[in-house]
């Protein structure tokens, strides 16, 4: 503080304190954590039960009633793990959604970087991910499963996701503000997404002349590249699936193309969001 | 900032060799667009696309100039509407300005208003961590200051009750203390002074004193006309979103509170009795002791009430009459020539008298009215002319005591 600093105020994206920043994301996202399960008396067998639950509804029908299981080991830690990567991506964009909004007080009253609530939000479900994950872990070496070097792979695919998932986020949540049928529409898109991509099933049962097409879809590619790496190394590796590693620019073009307009969109709208609440 | 450190402290309003401004503001606008019909729907935006385009330009803050010694105490005061909270906005970075800009040297705080992000769930002892934090203290320094917040909010024994329990003053106190945690040299204050009880108020208040002992520069809106007199080194006027006038706090404040009641009760509009034939009220007014006619006097000042009566015929020993009565229209004062045993004379046609009654003000402050009148007969039963309300005036200042008048005294306690 021994220079005088003169600034131009307006409302920013990023900020000039760094370290507030991160402050802030940790402390919101923290908070949230806390507050999730506030008042429940199991409190965080809910972020278990969940997936597990819904885990077991989908394992019986698919191995029991539709069979979908032969030719597909491990399908059971598959589908567990799909279920609990795609769970992960719908929090973020689902909650980024209506962060903003949720957030009108803050947003009115207090000056500090727009980016910070969007980001929180990722942060918790980050922490969601990684209480589950414990518990699938256990689950999947309890199954048979046995840990390679392939798991060190997993993060990866976690941070390629989070930076989808991120990039979707920014677009839904600065959007909201403006439209709010931004809601529906992405209740709708994320139901498509969820069929869409290989949670219920493998993407090697997809007919051939599909699979390219099918894997441009990052989730798709993500969770093909996790079955290879996590739950079976005997299946193909997503370069393998798609036809080729320079494929791979597709959903991988994707994943950036997504971040960047999310930025792009976001940064938009950042200085005008406190008076379009 | 590089300003010597604790300001002398004397007279922080008149900066002698003109230091950088803390803030400047030059030619601030802020619209608003407000649509005829408010489209936020996809759907209707495709199915209308032009329709949505007509809209009102609102100018919440229209080319507003500005600026503020560090160490000033600076209020902006308006009517509601009048665009003195979006220009907090504008200045605290929360709203983008749509011209001109704003310069601030030095650290800002980042709030406009106490307690936000305070969340009712959890207890206050999260809070007070959390609200730190987004005041820009680190994590660490959150947790060291925190006994010093607890003991300034005197909430000792309900550090782990749920904020939702606690009483709306008491999570007022709690968000004060850590407020005033911040590390800012520029505080921004959107009507802190509106809450709270006396005891509370007052320690706002000292808190004030010595932020401004320390140099900072405060800024606040209010519509506490007392407050701004009290802290103010100078205060802006606002009305809608132009501003009106850049002054000392005691003359904004007179023109604040006639910029409020003068719209109130238009003059002219009182009723008036008699045929003010033989002799008509001109004109009637308050005027200070220097024989200025005022809309607005200070508390305890003495002043005059005056009446300008014109005769049209001959009148013997009319009798003039004042009364001056408050906003509850009571009336508190009346006097008359013949209860103070005044010969009048006879006027002829023509003939122009002005009455003036000088009084030591006992007033509270409030609005008063003056109803003049003139009549025949001693007890002013039958008037000539009688305006009610024909002049009013606002006497200003902090003292309330409640009471319909404040009679000089003197107070004396004795312990025995």
């Amino acid at each position: 503080m021994s220079v005088s600093t003169a600034q131009h105020q307006r409302p920013s994206l990023l900020g000039s304190d760094v370290s507030r920043f991160w402050n802030l994301v940790f402390t919101l996202a923290v908070t949230d954590f806390k507050l999730k399960y506030y008042g429940s008396v199991l409190g965080y067998v809910w972020t278990l039960a969940r997936p597990f639950l819904f885990f077991g509804v989908i394992y019986f029908v698919f191995t029991e009633i539709v069979g979908l299981d032969k030719n597909v080991p491990n399908y059971g830690v598959y589908i567990l793990f799909a279920l609990v990567l795609f769970q992960f991506f719908g929090e973020v964009t689902g909650n980024c959604l209506g962060s903003l909004v949720a957030r009108e007080s803050m947003l009115r009253k207090m000056r500090f970087p727009r980016l910070v609530i969007p980001l929180s939000v990722v942060l918790t479900a980050l922490f969601n991910l990684g209480m589950t994950l414990i518990a699938v872990f256990i689950f999947a070496i309890a199954s048979g499963v046995t840990p390679t070097w392939g798991w060190l792979e997993l993060p990866v695919i976690i941070v390629l996701l989070t930076i989808f998932a991120s990039g979707c986020g920014l677009v839904l949540s600065a959007l909201f503000v403006r439209y709010r049928d931004v809601q529906p529409i992405w209740d709708v898109t994320s139901q498509v997404l969820f069929y869409a991509s290989p949670i219920l099933y493998v993407a090697t049962m997809v007919p051939e002349s599909y699979q390219r097409a099918y894997l441009a879809n990052p989730i798709s590619a993500l969770l093909t590249e996790m079955r290879h790496a996590v739950v079976d190394p005997t299946a193909r590796p997503v370069w393998d699936a798609i036809g080729g590693a320079e494929r791979l620019l597709v959903p991988g073009g994707i994943v950036v193309a997504v971040f960047l307009l999310g930025l792009w969109v976001f940064t938009r709208e950042a200085p005008r969001i406190a008076e379009n609440l | 900032m590089s300003v010597a450190a604790p300001n002398q402290g004397a007279e922080p309003s008149a900066p002698l060799a003109a230091p950088e401004p803390a803030v400047s503001v030059s030619a601030l606008s802020k619209h608003f667009k407000l649509p005829h019909q408010h489209y936020s729907t996809l759907k209707e935006r495709a199915l209308h696309p032009r329709r949505s385009r007509s809209y009102d330009m609102l100018h919440a803050v229209d080319e507003v100039d500005f600026e503020v010694a560090p160490g000033e105490f600076f209020g902006i005061v308006g009517r509601n509407g009048s665009g003195k909270s979006t220009l907090l906005k504008c200045l605290a970075g929360i709203y983008e300005a749509d011209q001109g800009h704003t310069i601030v040297r030095g650290r800002l705080s980042p709030f406009i208003e106490l307690g936000v992000g305070f969340n009712p769930d959890l207890t206050a002892r999260d809070n007070v961590i959390i609200n730190a934090i987004m005041l820009g203290l680190t994590r660490k320094e959150a947790r060291e200051r925190f006994d010093e917040i607890i003991a300034f909010a005197e909430l000792e024994e309900f550090l782990d009750l749920k904020l939702k329990n606690y009483s709306s003053g008491m999570s007022v106190r709690l968000a004060f203390s850590v407020a005033i945690q911040v590390d800012a040299d520029v505080l921004l204050v959107d009507e802190v002074l509106a809450v709270g009880d006396v005891a509370f108020q007052h320690k706002c208040f000292q808190e004030f004193h010595r932020l401004k002992d320390e140099g900072k520069t405060i800024i606040f809106v209010t519509h506490d006309m007392s407050a701004v007199e009290r802290f103010c080194d100078r205060a802006l006027l606002m009305e809608r979103g132009r501003m009106v006038s850049i002054d000392a706090p005691h003359v904004i404040a007179r023109a604040y509170n006639e910029l409020n009641f003068g719209r109130i009760a238009p003059a002219g509009v009182a009723d008036r009795f008699g045929d003010h034939r033989a002799a008509e009220i001109k004109d009637a007014w308050f005027e200070n002791l220097a024989g200025e006619r005022i809309n607005a006097h200070p508390q305890g000042e003495p002043f005059r009430m005056c009446m300008e009566v014109a005769f049209h015929g001959t009148v013997e020993r009319p009798t003039f009459l004042m009364a001056l009565r408050n906003d509850v229209r009571h009336t508190i004062f009346a006097t008359s020539t013949d209860l103070q045993d005044q010969d009048t004379g006879t006027y002829q046609a023509g003939e122009t008298a002005v009455i003036r009654v000088q009084a030591e003000n006992w007033l509270v402050p409030g609005r008063y009215e003056l109803t003049p009148s003139v009549a025949r007969d001693p007890a002013g039963e039958d008037p000539l002319d009688l305006r009610e309300d024909l002049a009013d005036v606002m006497i200003h200042g902090s003292k309330q005591s409640g009471a319909v008048v404040e009679i000089p005294h003197s107070l004396e306690v004795e312990r025995r």
